[in-house]
């Protein structure tokens, strides 16, 4: 047997931003014609690497070696150049432009469009049958489904011809039947020759479809192993340095009376599109009703309606029987928070702090008027605040306990926890909580869950919306799928499997009943 | 009106378009690669005034003209520094340009010339001159179509054809060569741009030069072919006409052109009636119509309410004076200034919301950031 060069060698990379070590020494080696998978936590380093191998970023020191010759990467031309193509985990597609002008897009041929675009759509009938890449060609791409629109990043890097893929937290935006037809394509790709590197936190893909997966912790990269000789446990273990519980303890809860009540809520937005169509649910009293379904499909407008953030068209809504005002004057946040709803945002960045004010700052957000904040009428009691903040930092396990810190200045996980510990510390009779864990650590994530448990455990009612089966079916009592502003339907999370739960979410009508 | 009254009118509306289009053209081009720019105007008042400037000091009009597209440019190139390279706010970069430009000339004018902030008027070899078009005086006898080529087509300076030839040319090169895929990607999604391997600075920049060097045509054509000399703030605001033109066109070249010429039509229209007698009763019915347009259009297009009514309660202001003054039978007079304000009326209400839905492109007046 012939000794073949390693498609990438990394040699001794560094990379440091400011004071900050995003890549301490890191030396790695991925054969051609393999599916590698690179895991950790966030702001482990996995991206700025990536970043390095595709020519974003330049190393402080290391070599990059591709197919065993020394290849330097001062930008993105030569790594193309270098055969290295990457999809990044949000798509770098002009969305008003067609798919074939995307796939030429500075990789034509010459100064004449005409001739790279018959050229690349020859090219595009070839990969649809060979790899089962099917787009059309002249569709323009936000017509196109995300699953599409990343069929059209990959056909870019292989018009580009590119054998090694770097994909970027690939499946994160996919439905279950989205991502096994990726990883379908994967394969296929692989078969053919490609090397494919693939970074995810999802370390059930991992097990999944990768031959060897490499983890990385705080910079550096602490193993690099065969799959089949891993575990997920294994694999959980080492990103985070400790042992981690990746099942949820829950133990069984008997749900009280009604909380919530929503019949026939119908939202539509500015654009005039119809966002929720008739939306009926309840939830009782300690019970976790989980929202499952592909972004975009009314989840958001759902909990900006609850959470008093928008208006609703129609429909009705009740908290322990007493109806919410949807429309009129107490239909803000501040009178929801005032009924005991609390709610943690999709996005905390936008909806759940301010970035550049403090910690003890955004600790105050919509509880300022609390009595206990007050000195008197007019003058807050700013101490009293960060007082306040600096219990609810310690916990909450906030890091650092810092109260002046802007909230900018903390990992993801982090801000996630302040905005936790601002809405569960309330003791709310409703939580409302969208993507709890959306880019924050296995420690954190587990943190968070367990907080969500006990609030359930304590009586109370949870509405959780995410787009991560796992985390659904983990936490959830009940599961509800939504697809184009409809509920499909509920399931009982011990009585579902995550394919049942993706067909749904795809908008197949009810499977159950139906026959 | 006789028809010679008609193609006279026609004759001035592609004069004074032309200014617009060319800076129209310009804007296109920097807007489309995503650097906003309201700093048309000041570029074109500074290539007015360095051509004219030039143009007399050297005796001739081609300097000018190059030295109005190099003043230009500068001021495009300052442009870019401020919002590619320093990532400023284009807006302010922008009236920056726009202060620098209506102060400079002024200043440098009257240091050079001493006659109150203008250059001498131009003579000879230091202007454009309409050019005659072969056959023009031939064929000016045959019915209809020879007046139409000898007074319309035939006799324009030839920044005019240079303008008009420019149409075409930026379409093709928008939507047909590599260069015009990349300029509209750095103007939609710079990311796309940057990680296909492409210089998205050096696309920016290249846009901001091309949209310099029309701007100069602009302004050059107003000092030296339109007019024959520079006078303070001679562009009259014709930047932001063009701006708005470019919004009303949707940044496509082809509506550029017809919007301009709309442009154009109202201010000859607006030069040649200047008093104009009229029936009271016309008057009335042509402000009601006015009127209820508005209202039609403000509730298919939800113009905003009070702007509306505003303007509602404004010509039903003056109609109810002209009733009051002549009465429905009599003759009323449009005044002068009415009629040189329409082209800035139709700004504004085109701007209101008549344009419809015009998407700007997206990645407009964001400097690009690598993002980590």
């Amino acid at each position: 047997m012939t000794q073949i060069a390693p498609a990438i060698e990394l040699k001794g990379i560094s990379k440091s931003f400011g004071p900050v070590q995003a890549n301490k020494d890191i030396s790695l080696s991925i054969q051609p014609g393999t599916i590698h998978g690179i895991v950790g936590e966030n702001g482990a380093g996995k991206s700025t690497l990536m970043s390095i191998l595709y020519g974003f970023y330049k190393a402080d020191a290391g070599e990059v070696f591709i197919n065993g010759t020394l290849t330097p990467i001062p930008d993105s031309q030569a790594a193309i150049r270098a055969g290295i193509g990457m999809v990044h985990q949000h798509f770098k597609l002009v969305e008003n432009f067609t798919v074939v002008e995307n796939v030429i897009l500075g990789a034509e041929d010459g100064a004449m469009l005409q001739p790279s675009i018959a050229k690349a759509r020859k090219l595009l009938t070839e990969l649809a049958t060979e790899y089962g890449l099917d787009v059309n060609p002249d569709a323009i791409v936000e017509d196109l489904s995300v699953g599409h629109q990343q069929r059209v990043e990959i056909l870019k890097q292989l018009y580009r011809q590119a054998d090694i893929l770097i994909l970027d937290e690939p499946t994160g935006v996919l439905t279950p039947a989205e991502a096994d037809q990726l990883f379908r394509i994967l394969g296929r790709l692989k078969d053919e020759g490609k090397t494919i590197v693939l970074i995810t936190h999802k370390l059930r893909e991992i097990m999944d479809v990768t031959d060897t997966v490499s983890v990385m912790r705080r910079g550096e990269m602490t193993a690099t192993v065969k799959t089949s000789e891993t575990s997920p446990a294994g694999l959980a273990e080492l990103m985070v340095g400790r042992k981690v519980l990746l099942e949820v303890n829950k133990q069984p809860v008997t749900p009280g009376p009604v909380v919530l009540e929503v019949s026939d809520l119908k939202v539509v937005d500015h654009a005039g599109v119809e966002r929720l169509k008739g939306v009926s649910f309840s939830i009782r009293a300690g019970e976790i009703l989980g929202i499952a379904g592909v972004a975009g499909n009314g989840q958001s407008e759902l909990l900006e309606v609850l959470g008093g953030m928008r208006a609703a068209t129609s429909g009705r809504v009740t908290l322990h029987g007493d109806p919410i005002d949807l429309t009129g004057q107490s239909s803000d946040g501040q009178s929801r928070r005032a009924r005991g709803i609390a709610h943690v945002p999709e996005d905390r960045q936008a909806e759940g702090l301010i970035m550049p004010y403090e910690a003890w700052e955004n600790v105050a957000f919509g509880y300022h008027h609390d009595p206990k904040y007050q000195i008197n009428a007019i003058l807050m009691n700013n101490a009293a605040i960060k007082a306040d903040c600096a219990d609810k930092m310690a916990r909450y396990d906030v890091r650092p306990p810092n109260p002046r810190l802007p909230a900018r200045n903390f990992s993801g996980g982090n801000q996630q926890k302040i905005v936790v510990a601002r809405e569960m510390d309330r003791n709310p009779d409703l939580l409302l909580v969208g993507q709890p864990t959306r880019g924050v650590d296995i420690g954190a994530i587990e943190f968070i869950h367990e907080q969500i448990i006990a609030l359930r455990d304590a009586g109370k009612a949870v509405l959780l919306v995410s787009v991560e089966l796992d985390e659904i079916l983990g936490l959830s009592d009940r599961v509800a799928v939504m697809f184009d502003g409809h509920i499909m339907g509920e399931r009982l999370p011990d009585e579902t499997d995550e394919k049942e739960l993706g067909l749904l979410m795809a908008g197949m009508s009810e499977t159950k009943g139906a026959a | 009106m006789d028809f010679l009254g008609i193609l006279q009118i026609l004759d001035s509306t592609v004069r004074l378009a032309t200014p617009l289009l060319l800076a129209c053209l310009a804007g296109l081009y920097s807007e489309r690669a995503g650097i906003f720019d309201i700093g048309l105007e000041g570029k074109m008042l500074a290539a007015a005034f360095f051509s004219a400037a030039i143009a007399y000091t050297t005796g001739s009009v081609w300097l000018g003209l190059l030295a109005g597209i190099a003043a230009s440019v500068m001021l495009s190139l300052l442009h870019g520094l401020a919002s590619i390279t320093y990532r400023g706010n284009q807006l302010i970069s922008g009236v920056a340009i726009n202060f620098l430009a209506a102060g400079v000339t002024v200043v440098v004018a009257q240091t050079w010339f001493s006659i109150g902030g203008r250059t001498p008027a131009l003579t000879g070899g230091a202007r454009f001159y309409e050019i005659t078009l072969p056959g023009a005086e031939a064929l000016s006898g045959v019915p209809v179509l020879g007046p139409i080529y000898a007074e319309l087509i035939s006799g324009h300076s030839i920044l005019v054809y240079v303008a008009l030839a420019i149409v075409p040319l930026t379409w093709w090169v928008l939507f047909r060569t590599r260069f015009g895929l990349r300029l509209r990607a750095v103007g939609e999604n710079p990311a796309a741009v940057d990680t296909a391997g492409v210089s998205v600075v050096g696309m920016r920049y290249a846009a901001v030069v091309i949209c310099g060097v029309l701007c100069g045509l602009a302004g050059a054509y107003l000092a030296t072919g339109l007019s024959a000399g520079f006078v303070k703030d001679m562009s009259a605001g014709r930047g932001f006409i063009a701006l708005a033109a470019l919004i009303f066109a949707k940044w496509r070249p082809w509506y550029a052109l017809y919007a301009c010429l709309l442009f154009g039509f109202l201010d000859a229209a607006g030069s040649r009636f200047q008093n104009i007698e009229t029936s009271a009763m016309l008057v009335v019915i042509l402000l009601g119509a006015v009127a209820a347009g508005l209202v039609w259009a403000g509730r298919k297009s939800r113009l905003d309410m009070a702007v509306m009514g505003g303007i509602a309660a404004l010509l039903i202001g003056v109609i109810a004076l002209v009733l009051g003054g002549v009465g429905l039978t009599g003759t009323a007079t449009i005044p002068v200034q009415f009629m040189q304000a329409l082209p800035y009326i139709l700004t504004v209400v085109i701007l209101a919301g008549f344009v419809g839905k015009a998407i700007p492109p997206r990645a407009g007046g964001e400097p690009y950031v690598k993002e980590r």
